[in-house]
């Protein structure tokens, strides 16, 4: 049956066709011109003008530079907005070209809350989390660094500690990139802390904690004698 | 005037009515399936990448945060793609001679990028911010799914809009506390105690449930 004949009974003013073959095709025709419409809408929604707008997310590739990165390296000797380096200490853990045991700026409560967890993000890993050098990595066959409780670590000034993470160290990498000036220092500071905890004595705690504490010895070990009595 | 139609074509005329009502639905379901399906929003697809890098050992076994390479999460809008140094931080010594980390080795060696296959993308039209996410106590796994549990990173989410939105629409769901915001294991307590909990850290970290359009759309 063709259905091309019955184009002109479509259009209004003229009457439609009687008989089942041709009411047939022009509900045929109808529902392939709805289908023709609603793929056409379908097309239409494929546009990704909006999607991939023509900007460049971070570390999207562009065939524009030779290396293919969006991103740039600064021209040398670009400063950019806060990172004009002048304090010596605070960007180097030098004065006067000598490491020193000093913080740029007093440690807090805070301070040492905040060093102690980028330790445990950063330096963990290897040096684990009371400093002894252990760490996953390190069983995993990493080479094992020196343990911040040798007597040469504790002698040595807070700077070497800023120093060794901006610079590396051995077989340590930079973590200049990773961590911040500022952050590095809290580390130092908390590095410290780790030291003093297997170092210290009961005249280091002040007055009011050491009564606490020689309370709470007191308490454990008359625990202790009577779980032995039982 | 002689019966023009059969009186079967009384049935035939229903079936066509109770028939199409029927395919049409079926179709409707199916377009529902199709668009929820992997093999369209590539949910839980794993991807190919130059090396196949496993977060389940190294954030999962090996324990170490998503921050040692994630590092710009907490203050950026883009949580950080590892530069080819942070891999060699560790494998300079380690599994030097695995020939899988060849392209590893070749890229700290050449300056070359790791070109990595994008897992999660939005479209260009939606800002998502990291840091301010990580901040109010959205955790990483949240959104990311079970990756200490993945040898190939997969996408965990749809990442349709109503997907987020059901966070924006009920954030007491899904928060958990501060500390607990990179702990890939964290397990939320189940029920009316989420709720609970989640309700009480929305009032300590001002966290709205943020629905208009310019939230995300700018």
């Amino acid at each position: 049956m063709g259905c091309s004949k019955l184009r002109t009974e479509l259009v209004p003013g003229i009457p439609a066709a009687r008989g089942n073959a041709r009411s047939a095709c022009s509900l045929v025709r109808v529902v392939t011109v709805a289908c023709m419409g609603a793929v056409a809408m379908l097309l239409l929604g494929c546009r990704m003008d909006m999607h991939i707008q023509p900007k460049y997310l971070p570390y999207e590739p562009t065939d524009f530079f030779g290396d293919g990165r969006s991103e740039r390296q600064p021209v040398p000797g670009t400063v950019a907005r806060g990172q004009l380096r002048l304090d010596e200490l605070m960007f180097s853990g030098r004065e006067n070209g000598v490491v020193v045991d000093k913080f740029p700026f007093p440690i807090t409560q805070a301070d040492l809350n905040r060093g102690r967890e980028r330790y445990n993000i950063y330096c963990t890993p290897c040096h684990d989390y009371s400093g002894t050098g252990r760490g996953m990595i390190v069983q995993r066959g990493f080479p094992q660094p020196p343990s911040y409780h040798i007597q040469r670590l504790r002698d040595a000034p807070a700077g070497h500690f800023f120093e060794v993470m901006t610079n590396g160290f051995g077989a340590m990498y930079s973590y200049a990139a990773r961590v911040e000036p500022a952050d590095r220092w809290r580390i130092a500071a908390y590095i410290r802390v780790l030291q003093l905890s297997r170092n210290a004595t009961i005249q280091d705690v002040p007055e009011a904690d050491r009564q606490k504490l020689t309370q709470q010895s007191a308490g454990q070990a008359s625990g202790q004698s009577m779980g032995q009595s039982q | 005037m002689p019966q023009i139609f059969h009186r079967s074509t009384n049935f035939i005329s229903r079936l066509t009515i109770y028939g199409a009502v029927v395919i049409l639905g079926a179709l409707g379901y199916a377009l529902y399936a199709i668009a929820m399906s992997p093999w369209y929003t590539e949910q839980y697809v794993k991807r190919q990448q130059p090396v196949p890098f496993s977060h389940r050992h190294h954030a999962g076994e090996l324990g170490i945060d998503c921050r040692y390479c994630h590092t710009s999460v907490e203050k950026s809008s883009f949580a950080g793609v590892p530069p080819t140094q942070t891999c060699m931080t560790c494998h300079s010594q380690i599994w030097t001679n695995a020939s899988m980390l060849e392209p590893v080795r070749a890229s700290y060696r050449d300056d070359k990028s790791l070109e990595w296959i994008r897992v999660n993308a939005l479209p260009d039209f939606v800002y998502f911010d990291h840091s301010i996410h990580v901040a109010k106590g959205v955790g990483c796994t949240t959104c990311h799914g079970q990756i200490a549990q993945m040898p190939l990173t997969e996408r965990a989410g749809t990442l349709y809009m109503s997907w987020c939105l059901e966070c924006h629409r009920q954030p007491e769901k899904y928060l958990r506390p501060k500390s607990e915001v990179f702990n890939p294991y964290y397990e939320p307590p189940s029920g009316a105690k989420q709720l609970e909990l989640g309700k009480k850290l929305m009032a300590e970290y001002h966290v709205q449930s943020l629905q208009t359009c310019s939230t995300c759309h700018r």
